[in-house]
């Protein structure tokens, strides 16, 4: 079943027809979230209007998680299986999960001013991300690098699972370091600790954030398969 | 076994015969070092509380100067092509070049780190800290640096790449090695942060060579 949907051009058909429909739930979901984050929610009463700065800044770092989750998966099939497809996956995403992560630092900066009274804290959960970020970077960095991305296809894929080691660090941090950053309130294993008038917009925003995500790595790969695909014509023409 | 100890004889000879290679690490290591009081300020009270953090950060840049060395010269001359070919096998030679490249590195910083202290004004208490986690923290960075000097191999501009991704896998023996040696100079038990280190070190040690080999691979192919 894997084999029938690695093959580039079944996909790059099955992405244009679920492309338009992810469009289309992001924009919607976006809109309904917004609304929901910015409106239909309380303050809270401790943090005041700032506690919306949350519902950018949590699925940010879900998605930023679960992308390079994603990528280290692409990487390990990559390598075993050699599918191409799986390195142009690892390879479309690297870049958006570095933006997300970047989303991260700079909302988490943001409501930290006010709420901590510091933009930043050498805690274990923020310099555990800020690393996720330079991981990120040099993952890209080593995508790049290299005149036969082939190469650098299989460079970023063996990094991306050596950097794998720091996904459950940042996850765990809160847990077991005493961290100023608060430990998790929504995934756990009883209910979660949020009250549902906040829970709904961060569920609403995070399900956004979740359609965006898939929505531009459908598109970023194939960008990235119609560009291999030029490139070979030219190579072909030029000879 | 045999092969692991003829590769390793093989790369302390050439470094023997490459020279300066080896000591230019450990000059850095020093000079880099005194850098810092004259940019702090060389108060005789501060410096043994920062002094441990910055012999750490310098030794983990000292030991990243060379190892993008650690086979780039094998892979331009074919001997890479050789070395994958014959029957020891890419792990035993990651965990030679690795080895190797701690001979040649991080046991000189360990005999320079003493030096670094006195500088530094660091306690007397505080030099077996600073001996063990050096001890058990610079073999690490040879292990784990050895991933990625086989991942830039062949790389544009691969200094500067190769301190992009190997600069962020050093932080966790930064952390745990500074922590060993402010312990020991705040008074405090060192032994908790010394048995991370020894951790990381197993952990480095059963793994490490396996991803430089797999890195390698991709390299050759």
């Amino acid at each position: 079943m894997f084999h029938r949907f690695a093959n580039p051009a079944r996909f790059s058909r099955i992405a244009a027809r679920v492309l338009p429909w992810s469009g289309a739930a992001t924009i919607a979901l976006f809109i309904i979230g917004i609304y929901y984050a910015l409106f239909a929610s309380p303050p809270d009463f401790q943090q005041g209007e700032t506690v919306r700065i949350m519902y950018v800044h949590v699925p940010s770092a879900w998605i930023s998680m679960a992308c390079y989750s994603f990528i280290a998966v692409m990487s390990a099939v990559a390598l075993i299986w050699k599918h191409p497809l799986a390195d142009i996956a690892a390879r479309s995403a690297a870049p958006l999960g570095a933006g997300f992560t970047l989303i991260v630092l700079i909302t988490g900066s943001l409501w930290g001013k006010p709420t901590w009274g510091t933009w930043w804290v050498w805690d274990a959960r923020l310099t555990s991300v800020l690393v996720l970020f330079f991981l990120y970077l040099g993952h890209i960095a080593l995508t790049n690098a290299f005149d036969n991305p082939q190469r650098g296809a299989r460079a970023a894929a063996v990094l991306a699972l050596v950097g794998f080691v720091n996904i459950p660090i940042i996850k765990f941090s809160v847990d077991w370091w005493n961290t100023l950053h608060q430990p998790a309130s929504v995934t756990r294993l009883d209910a979660p600790a949020i009250d549902p008038a906040i829970l709904t917009p961060l569920l609403l925003m995070a399900l956004a954030f979740t359609f965006y995500f898939v929505t531009m790595l459908l598109v970023r790969m194939r960008a990235d398969l119609n560009a291999m695909r030029a490139r070979a014509l030219r190579l072909s023409a030029a000879e | 076994m045999i092969g692991l100890t003829l590769l390793v004889r093989r790369e302390l000879g050439l470094a023997l015969r490459g020279g300066t290679d080896a000591v230019m690490a450990v000059v850095f290591f020093v000079l880099a070092a005194v850098l810092f009081p004259f940019g702090v300020g060389a108060d005789p009270a501060m410096l043994p509380r920062i002094g441990g953090g910055i012999i750490w950060v310098v030794a983990l840049l000292a030991a990243m100067l060379s190892l993008e060395r650690m086979f780039s010269a094998d892979y331009e001359d074919g001997s890479l092509d050789l070395l994958y070919l014959s029957p020891v096998g890419l792990g035993t030679l990651a965990l030679a070049k690795a080895l190797s490249h701690w001979m040649t590195t991080g046991v000189l910083l360990l005999i320079a780190a003493p030096i670094l202290a006195l500088l530094y004004n660091l306690p007397v208490s505080a030099l077996g800290a600073l001996f063990l986690s050096m001890l058990l923290g610079t073999p690490i960075l040879s292990l784990v640096g050895g991933i990625g000097a086989a991942l830039t191999l062949g790389a544009r501009r691969g200094g500067v790449l190769l301190a992009l991704l190997i600069l962020p896998l050093y932080i966790p023996v930064l952390i745990f090695g500074a922590g060993a040696i402010d312990g020991a100079v705040a008074g405090r038990p060192i032994a908790p942060q010394l048995m991370v280190l020894g951790g990381f070190l197993l952990a480095a040690l059963a793994l490490a060579p396996w991803a430089t080999a797999a890195a390698l691979r991709q390299a050759i192919e």
